[in-house]
């Protein structure tokens, strides 16, 4: 059990330095494309487990994303103007105390909303728990006019993290960023790695191979679906706060159907339950509208204006179909071996 | 006293529309046990067709005609080409395909159209009739709820009353038995899907004028709040599916004229928790076996 951990955290910090190092390779915008694509990336990797895990297909992760984004800019736009003028906030506490009060905001927002739909969808299946989270996606606009506080189709404004003074000199504030979302990344998923290779991962499982079969083995398949849903939205919502921290803004309109759908597509094309397919997933669903955008301004303008936006939504679906009637491993399965291998079962 | 009567009237005609889109969900659960989360997309592609009909020749009517053929030819390609090949083994491949699905139909709308609203006419008058001084329906509104009865007059003739009727009932509650008695099981599941698409083209249709216009997403909130009825009606009852359509209709209405346009899809978000949570099957619904 031990070295098993160890062995895990080795493979994390060894994955963390060599994405902290490559940051250095890329120009400022590659860098803020590698944020934006890592934020995507922590939420993908909570959908693709609960999906792939136990079988709980949730189309609103987007809106567990907004929740956390939401979160993390009301509770560190607060702790900002509550320590302004104080000591505190000449030094590096000026931006790491907001910093690191918005992800406790923005955990404690994105749970307690996903506990409640986990409440839902421990007793939900498919089909329902689809249309509910649909629904939830659909009225995200009406929560923000409606909830005081969110700032209706506006948004409300994150806090801007400022390169600390003793990096300014080597880092520009996009790579900082990048270096943000690495590290809430590595924190976010590393956990996720444990808990599908240990005991949680076992029982999810067995819930989703057999219900019948898990509650007579004494597990509770209410209490492990929720609590898969629980984590899935956890990590949804520190995909929030990267993507707040990257842009300094959380408006409705980033979190609607079409974002939401294309979680799902990064999850289905990297392979349903592989957290390396969702890494792969996520650089593609934030690559492919940039390249297809890029493509089509070589376009005529009416052509191109037509394309743009579309063409990329287009391909995803037919990715997506593809996919699934004829390669439901996605692209993990393109990688034998290490999925196939057998899962360790911790004996403890 | 007057606001309320005006908004229970809205809300009858808007619920007939909700009513029948949640039929046509319901049809297709019952032919083949899944819920088509495509069927806003595969119900506005048809609307395009009728648009663009009824630009060519003038007629509303012809473009009527031509929605419910794009919608009952659309809906059994998909079945035929692309639902038949999903796996079987892995119940959320079904959801997974169909949104596939919206997103190649929607964005190939986007592409070949434009992404802008485009107004639609309506045949009839929208401005409210008034009785004894009391603003009731309009004139459109009156033809929503006769075609929407009538359609649904019509399936419930279908489906109860004749012989195909009763091999589309027997295809969808047992495949195996009726296959061995002669049903050509394959083929009432396709036609379930003609069905379905063509009513759900028909609904869209009719939504589109009292709308903002059309456009690629122009039926993404009908399939939600209709969803939500079918949902509270319970999936495979088509008298649930009518009940709950005009419940939902109304309460949207009376939540737009009393508190604002953007609380209504928060109380049918509510319902819809609500409903799920105490009965998951739907309050019309026959119950399931325990499953432990």
């Amino acid at each position: 059990m031990r070295t098993h951990g160890a062995r895990l955290l080795l493979r994390a910090g060894l994955l963390t330095l060599l994405a902290l190092g490559a940051t250095f390779l890329l120009d400022p915008y590659r860098n803020y494309q590698l944020a934006t694509a890592t934020g995507v990336f922590v939420a993908v990797a909570g959908l693709t487990l609960l999906v792939g895990l136990t079988g709980q297909l949730s189309l609103g992760h987007a809106v567990l994303m907004a929740a956390g984004g939401y979160g993390y800019a009301l509770t560190a736009t607060r702790v900002e103007s509550a320590i302004e003028g104080t000591p505190v906030a000449d030094g590096a506490g000026g931006w790491l105390l907001p910093l690191l009060a918005g992800v406790a905001g923005a955990l404690a927002t994105a749970g307690l909303l996903g506990l409640l739909l986990g409440l839902a969808a421990a007793r939900l299946r498919g089909p329902y728990l689809a249309g509910l989270t649909l629904a939830l996606v659909i009225a995200l606009p009406s929560v923000a006019s409606t909830v005081p506080g969110l700032a209706g189709e506006q948004g409300v404004r994150a806090p801007f993290v400022p390169v600390p003074d003793a990096l300014a000199a080597l880092i520009a504030t996009e790579q900082w960023h990048a270096w943000l979302a690495i590290i809430v990344a590595a924190c976010a998923v590393t956990p996720l790695v444990a808990l599908r290779a240990g005991r949680a991962g076992l029982r999810m499982r067995a819930v989703h191979d057999d219900e019948t079969a898990a509650r007579l083995a004494g597990v509770d398949p209410g209490r492990v679906k929720a609590g898969a849903f629980v984590l899935s939205s956890l990590a949804a919502g520190l995909g929030g706060v990267v993507l707040a921290i990257v842009t300094q803004q959380v408006s409705p309109g980033a979190y609607g159907l079409g974002f939401s759908l294309l979680l799902v597509v990064a999850a289905v094309v990297g392979g349903l339950g592989s957290l390396g397919g969702a890494a792969l997933g996520a650089v593609l669903v934030t690559l492919l509208p940039w390249v297809v955008d890029q493509a089509t301004t070589a376009l005529p303008a009416d052509l191109g204006h037509r394309l743009a936006g579309n063409l990329e939504i287009a391909l995803f679906g037919v990715v997506v179909i593809v996919v699934t009637v004829l390669r439901p491993g996605g692209l993990a399965d393109l990688f034998p071996g290490r999925k196939h291998a057998p899962e360790q079962v911790p004996s403890t | 006293m007057e606001r309320l009567v005006f908004l229970l009237s809205t809300g009858l005609a808007r619920g007939a529309v909700l009513a029948l889109f949640a039929l046509s969900l319901v049809i297709v659960y019952r032919a083949t046990r899944t819920v088509n989360f495509a069927q806003a997309a595969m119900a506005v592609a048809p609307v395009y067709v009728a648009f663009a009909v009824t630009s060519a020749t003038g007629s509303y009517w012809l473009g009527l005609a031509a929605a419910l053929a794009a919608g009952a030819l659309l809906g059994a390609v998909v079945e035929r080409w692309l639902i038949r090949r999903v796996p079987r083994d892995n119940p959320l491949a079904g959801i997974i395909v169909a949104i596939g699905l919206v997103m190649v139909i929607q964005a190939g709308l986007a592409i070949a159209f434009g992404p802008d609203h485009r107004p639609v006419h309506a045949p009839f008058s929208q401005r409210p009739l008034a009785v004894g001084g009391v603003n009731l329906l309009s004139p459109y509104d009156l033809f929503v709820l006769v075609v929407a009865a009538v359609v649904m007059g019509g399936l419930a003739l279908l489906f109860n009353r004749t012989s195909l009727g009763l091999r589309l009932r027997a295809a969808a509650f047992a495949p195996e038995t009726s296959r061995l008695l002669g049903v050509r099981v394959p083929r009432m599941v396709t036609l379930g899907w003609t069905l379905s698409v063509a009513t759900a083209a028909l609904a869209a249709l009719l939504l589109v004028p009292t709308g903002l216009g059309l456009d690629p997403h122009a039926a993404d909130v009908l399939f939600v709040n209709a969803f939500a009825a079918a949902v509270i009606g319970g999936l495979d009852s088509p008298a649930g599916a009518l009940a709950a359509g005009l419940t939902v209709g109304v309460l949207a209405s009376l939540v737009t004229g009393y508190a604002s346009a953007a609380a209504a899809p928060l109380a049918v978000l509510a319902l819809l928790t609500v409903v799920l949570l105490v009965r998951p099957h739907g309050l019309f619904a026959a119950r399931e076996a325990r499953t432990a």
